[in-house]
């Protein structure tokens, strides 16, 4: 037994380079029980973040009693991570579970049935369409549903309505993944595979915390550190993360400036030479389009703007230039910063001037947060078109009005998509009047949060919310629907790598909660949404019905599903998409050929000016002829706007810590992750600490121009200059009722991020904002962050290290069956 | 030779067109993008007009002309306010801009003739940044423009 808080990883099984990563399987059942005390397990794949891994749920008198890592699961090789573990099941299981519709009435929230609940909306939502039509509706949505809910919800908003105003909270953490990969390859799509960590010689993490955020892929990489030929390690992060700290180079740049680094890593790895020009003179365009943009961030210039050494840039320069195979991953210290997909597209750069690509050990991963928002990308739940189709292409709009035999004109095709922040603007300027949210709660999650309480108070919004549990966002709607959970419903979805998943239904929903699947398809009926020849639009019975309806408008796109079926889900291991009658057994890697969807006929988007966000646009897309090359892109620096002065001295940056997940919803009722990270605290180098009179535990008040919070300050190993903060917390758990009202005792992170995005990706900024810090109270204990992550004390011995006891204990069971073996190594065109 | 009245036709155009953009960043706080882009062009504009100083310096300048103005393009003179407000600030930019634009234009023809290298130099550079602003605003508007004119009250 391991006691898998106070470890997060689990016990080492180092392996070589080349080898198959061994597997090891966690096991964890309530108190009490045994695995003779199990009914039955039920196969499904963890949705606490995107790492996919297989799981198994253990079924006792019709409750989830406890979970098993999947012994032949690609992702994972049976590993379960401390959210895997402590939270799927748990976090689910809850007596506070919604289990009734509400609806407000005389301002109260009261019960109700489904019949009413869906009325009132129905008759909302029809008379605002005969009043204003369909742009007065928009829809936010998550990265945790499952991929056949996305698609009707997609089917809904762009075949039924005919509403631009779809996002999904995956706007606030994948959008720059997307947005990178489109810009440089076409089309979205992940070239890379957990594969390239098993048979690279160095890995680079670009803003990436993987020991946290994706925990059980880092063990992974713990264990190619632990064996023969490890790989060299590069870290780009402001803290001392447990990355960092088995990097062997670390540049903890000042937040916002990553596009300054990323300009001097290409320089360096041109000027020396280290670049394929074969490459990339066969399979790339616009390669003169870097030089203006890099040519003033000598290594030198790189130190100055961005706090490091400049040795260190060169070191890592060389590290990238003279590897044979180098991995590289993104995420959100990238994609939430300033300049996200400038400085994301430089990271594809760079390995195109390398070449390498598509081959074992040379891949990029475009990571995402949320475990499904890779399927809130390809089914159109948000902004894009569903198959990676391009608003633009009007061939693709005509394959879709096909496809759902609906009028073209009927598909919102005529402007870009509106973005999360937009739609809540237009929430805020009264032209959207109808907002339907599921899964995500953007009271807590949005930046600038006095604002989106604002937005969402609106006496003239109708507002519908659709989760497992009351949020802070719940008590703004006007009816709230009752969700079935993970593990309640069937469905599939899919990974940061395209592993696609079976999760089937183990246990009964609560109460009267329903899956989202069927209060879509519910609310589809109720409006009598029709097809041109008169059908319904959406007949699906189920979540099988919705799948093999996505097959087919999967068919003949990057993401090709059509080989794939719950039967072939059934038993084994996921998949990588595409999946099809070229590649039966799925895809590890793409682009291996070097050749990329960017003929015009297939590209998803004909991309921007990534200073601008200015849309190229088919005629000048086509005169460039980029006929599947690659093509460089970036911007020009520029900083963050928000920037430290007198007034607002510090760097402010928030994130994650491992053992929650979003706003702690799930993983905030599970006993063991909330013991291990209980409540709110703010980070600070120990000398800025030092200099305000702080010390350890001691409450502040932390001011940006927007909002303050209050919270204890653990003195930590972060950058001088820099505040950082975890944004799970809000205020449906506090513990006493002044702290429940964030006009009384605000602590949520994003009470003092600015709105602000990306013009590209549209991803908002929350890496970046100038704020200032004082002492409102002396310490009673030191600040409830974990001592085992990047939030350890930057003193060792001051603090009780968090451990998890008994009720944290695992079963590991290492090497009882062989790795297995990830589908062979295809090409696609 | 008639340069001079185009380059000081250029100067003063992008003099205004700063000016505007910065105009319409202070009217618009309240759409971030709209906000920092229109800040940063202003910016570039006036890099521009920087950019212009040498030539000028070679070849003169003239404020006036004989050729009477016919159209007078002087800038806004306040922002509007609302979703149309916003679309039709964008597209008094966008007249300002494209201004610029064949202006630009018409100077490279020039600097061609001339075969004056250092001019060429500045009016690709900045050309194709005039371009792209041209591009934002048409995007920027064709996003803004649907809600504006259909649901916005
Ligand atoms: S690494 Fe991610 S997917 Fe795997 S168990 Fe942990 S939270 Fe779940």
């Amino acid at each position: 037994m391991v006691d898998r808080i106070a470890d997060i990883w689990g016990t080492r099984t180092p392996f070589a380079q080349g080898d198959r990563w061994p597997v090891r399987v966690d096991q964890v059942l309530a108190k009490g029980l045994s695995e003779q005390d199990v009914d039955r397990w039920v196969q499904s794949a963890c949705v606490l973040c995107s790492n996919g891994c297989g799981i198994d749920i253990a079924v006792k008198d019709g409750a989830m009693v406890g979970v098993r890592g999947r012994a032949m699961d690609i992702v994972n090789h049976g590993r379960l991570g401390p959210k895997g573990l402590f939270a799927s099941w748990q976090g689910v299981s809850n007596k506070d579970r919604l289990t009734q519709p509400l609806i407000r009435e005389n301002g109260e929230l009261v019960e109700t049935d489904w019949d009413t609940a869906m009325d009132r909306i129905v008759s909302r939502s029809k008379a605002l369409l005969e009043e204003k039509g369909p742009l007065s509706h928009g829809f936010y949505t998550s990265g945790q549903l499952f991929l056949e809910e996305y698609y009707a919800l997609g089917i809904i908003g762009k075949a039924g309505l005919g509403t631009p105003h779809m996002d999904g909270n995956t706007r606030l953490c994948t959008a720059t993944a997307a947005a990178a990969m489109k810009e440089s390859f076409g089309s979205d799509g992940q070239p890379g595979s957990y594969t390239d960590i098993d048979e690279c010689d160095a890995i680079f993490l670009y803003g990436h915390n993987m020991a946290e955020t994706q925990t059980v892929l880092w063990a992974r990489v713990l264990d190619r550190i632990g064996g023969p030929n490890k790989p060299m390690v590069v870290c780009v992060d402001p803290r001392s993360t447990e990355v960092a700290r088995h990097a062997d180079v670390h540049l903890p740049v000042r937040p916002g400036t990553n596009l300054a680094l990323m300009h001097g890593l290409i320089r360096e790895v041109i000027r020396n030479g280290w670049i394929d020009e074969e490459y990339i003179a066969a399979h790339t365009l616009r390669f003169e389009d870097l030089a203006d943009k890099i040519e003033p961030w000598t290594p030198e210039a790189v130190a100055a703007e961005c706090g490091v050494d400049a040795a260190a840039v060169v070191e890592a320069a060389r590290i990238f230039g003279t590897s044979q195979r180098v991995l590289s991953t993104v995420l959100q210290g990238f994609y939430q910063s300033a300049q996200a997909t400038a400085s994301s597209c430089q990271v594809n750069n760079l390995h195109l001037l390398r070449g390498m690509i598509g081959k074992p050990g040379c891949g990029i991963l475009q990571m995402n947060g949320q475990p499904t928002a890779q399927n809130t990308r390809e089914a159109g739940a948000d902004g894009d078109l569903p198959g990676f189709r391009n608003w633009e292409n009007p061939q693709h709009i005509k394959q879709l009005a096909e496809l759902w035999d609906v009028d073209e004109l009927v598909i919102p095709h005529w402007a870009p998509p509106t973005h999360a922040a937009q739609i809540f603007r237009y929430a805020e300027q009264g032209s959207i009047k109808f907002l339907w949210i599921s899964a995500t709660n953007p009271a807590v999650s949005m930046p600038q949060l006095p604002r989106i309480r604002e937005i969402l108070a609106k006496p003239e919004l109708f507002l519908v919310v659709q989760d497992l549990y009351l949020t802070e966002t719940t008590q703004y709607a006007d009816v709230v629907l009752p969700a079935a959970a993970w593990g309640e419903k069937t469905g599939t979805f899919t990974n940061v790598n395209r592993t696609v998943h079976l999760s089937e239904q183990a246990v009964e929903p609560p109460g009267q909660a329903r899956s989202d699947l069927r209060i879509f398809l519910d609310y589809s009926r109720r409006m009598d949404f029709r097809t041109k020849s008169g059908r319904p639009l959406l007949d699906w019975e189920g979540p099988e019905d919705g799948f093999n309806a996505w097959r087919e408008c999967s068919k003949g796109r990057l993401c090709d599903y059509t080989g794939l079926s719950y039967e072939r889900l059934r038993g084994g291991s996921g998949i990588p998409w595409p999946v099809n009658e070229e590649h039966p057994d799925g895809t590890d890697r793409l682009y291996g050929d070097g050749v990329f969807p960017t003929h015009a006929d297939a590209a998803e988007d004909y991309g921007h000016d990534l200073a601008t966000g200015a849309t190229v646009g088919d005629q000048a897309y086509k005169a460039m002829a980029p006929n599947g090359r690659a093509i460089f892109k970036t911007a020009l620096y520029q900083g963050a706007h928000e920037t430290p002065d007198g007034e607002y001295p510090f760097r402010y940056t928030t994130g994650r810590t491992a053992y929650h997940f979003h706003t702690r919803t799930k993983t905030g009722r599970s006993p063991q992750l909330h013991d291990a990270a209980p409540a709110m605290w703010v980070e600070m180098a120990e000398s800025d600490a030092e200099a305000l009179g702080l010390g350890e535990g001691d409450v502040v008040r932390v001011e940006s121009r927007r909002g303050h919070l209050f919270a204890p300050v653990r003195t930590a190993n972060i950058r001088t200059g820099t505040v950082f903060a975890p944004f799970h917390y809000g205020y449906w758990d506090a513990a006493d009722p002044a702290e429940a009202d964030p006009q009384q005792r605000p602590r949520a992170a994003n009470e003092l991020t600015l709105t602000e995005w990306d013009p590209v990706s549209k991803q908002p900024v929350y890496k970046t904002a100038a704020v200032r810090v004082t002492k409102v109270a002396d310490a009673t204990g030191p600040a409830p962050a974990p001592t085992t992550t990047a939030s350890r004390p930057a003193r060792a011995g001051r603090v009780l290290a968090t451990v998890g006891g008994a009720a944290g204990e695992v079963s590991e069971t290492i090497a009882p069956t062989e790795p297995p073996a990830a589908p062979r190594d295809e090409v696609r065109s | 030779m008639k340069l001079p009245i185009y380059l000081g036709l250029l100067h003063r155009s992008e003099h205004t067109l700063a000016e505007s953009f910065r105009q319409v960043a202070d009217g618009h706080g309240d759409e971030p993008d709209v906000y920092f882009l229109c800040r940063s062009l202003a910016d570039q504009c006036e890099k521009h007009e920087q950019a212009l100083l040498p030539i000028v310096e070679r070849y003169g300048e003239v404020e006036k002309d004989d050729e009477p103005e016919r159209l007078h393009a002087d800038g806004l003179s306040k922002t509007r306010s609302g979703a149309v407000g916003l679309l039709r600030d964008l597209q008094d930019l966008y007249l300002l801009g494209s201004l610029v634009d064949i202006t630009w234009t018409a100077v490279k023809q020039a600097a061609q003739g001339l075969r004056d290298a250092e001019l060429l130099e500045v009016v690709t550079r900045c050309e194709g940044e005039t371009k792209t602003q041209l591009e934002w605003l048409s995007t920027r508007m064709k996003q803004a423009a649907p809600q504006a004119l259909i649901v916005a009250e």
